[in-house]
């Protein structure tokens, strides 16, 4: 079974991606990141304050954790290909995962905006990974335009509603001819583990980590549900049956 | 001459560059980008390129996020 999710050109070395929104401070994040094994991990880009400068940077790049940078808090396309273009200054990295929402109540993407912003960004040279709602069609239109992964949501960011839908998330996986990954919306680690079953190539959370009782036990419990969920849709699961069919052989009559 | 550096407005030498608003902030040169009135300035620019009165520079980096 090959372990190694392939983003554009690059091997990525786990299937579940980690944010680093909502922790307390860097040792808790540090610990939450460890346990969750994780090899990608995303960060937002602000206006620099003294007081915390370059931390998680240097934290993610002390782990040997490759820097995903998002665009989060853009809702239009020039906002969002702006910010971009500085997170790859800032981080010489071309990957960039595209938020651009629609209002702060939903935090829903704004698929016009985003296509946009997706298209311009690709013909400048980045590796886009997109946020999309659950819609098998915007998904489609995202690979078109030559997104490198659709990262179609289970339900709102931070709601832990897990996934609300999902065999749209079936049918964005079974047209899809990029990797899937599940963002937004998991809550704890059966739906995590849910999102690999239906066929997801890695799952991207944060909040569920971060804000859980105790974060480091939660991200070990994440890496082990996407491993797990990743184990069974290989393995292939049993068709569903209405009636029962004994596993034991029959009494000899 | 003055200038708005992350919102807040400063006061820089004439002929001041890139360079010197960075300074001003107290920023470090790694892991940050700069745009200079809604454009990036790439960091090889940072000594050469000017600022003119009234310049918004924005200095970003990463945080917690996502």
């Amino acid at each position: 079974m090959d372990e190694t999710l392939l983003v554009g050109d690059r091997k990525i070395a786990s299937r579940l991606i980690m944010g680093t929104g909502g922790a307390t401070n860097l040792e808790i994040l540090e610990r939450a990141l460890v346990a969750s094994g994780t090899a990608l991990t995303t960060v937002a880009m602000r206006r620099i304050d003294a007081a915390t400068g370059t931390g998680v940077i240097d934290l993610l790049r002390r782990l040997g954790i490759e820097i995903l940078p998002n665009t989060a808090g853009c809702r239009t396309a020039a906002e969002a290909v702006l910010t971009a273009r500085l997170a790859r200054e800032a981080l010489d990295t071309d990957l960039v995962k595209l938020e651009v929402v629609a209002d702060e109540r939903t935090l829903l993407p704004d698929p016009i905006e985003l296509l946009d912003a997706a298209e311009q960004l690709v013909d400048d040279g980045f590796t886009v990974l997109p946020y999309t709602n659950d819609d098998p069609v915007l998904a489609r239109k995202l690979e078109g335009v030559g997104c490198a992964a659709v990262m179609p949501l289970g339900s709102p960011i931070g709601t832990g509603l897990g996934i609300r839908n999902p065999h749209n998330i079936e049918m964005i996986v079974e047209q899809a001819g990029v990797p899937v990954v599940l963002d937004a919306g998991i809550g704890t680690a059966s739906e995590a583990a849910q999102a690999m079953e239906l066929g997801c190539d890695a799952v991207l959370l944060a909040t569920a980590v971060t804000r859980a009782g105790d974060p480091e036990r939660m991200a070990h419990a994440m890496r082990l549900a996407v491993e797990a969920g990743r184990a069974a849709r290989m393995a292939g699961r049993i068709p569903r049956r209405y009636w029962a069919q004994a596993s034991s052989p029959a009494l000899d009559a | 001459m003055q200038v708005w550096i992350n919102g807040e407005q400063r006061e820089l030498g004439d002929g001041a560059r890139v360079r010197d608003a960075l300074a001003a902030l107290g920023a470090p040169e790694n892991g940050v980008a700069v745009a200079v009135d809604g454009e990036v300035v790439p960091r090889a620019e940072w000594p050469s390129v000017a600022l003119a009165d009234g310049a918004r520079i924005e200095v970003l980096t990463a945080v917690q996020g996502g």
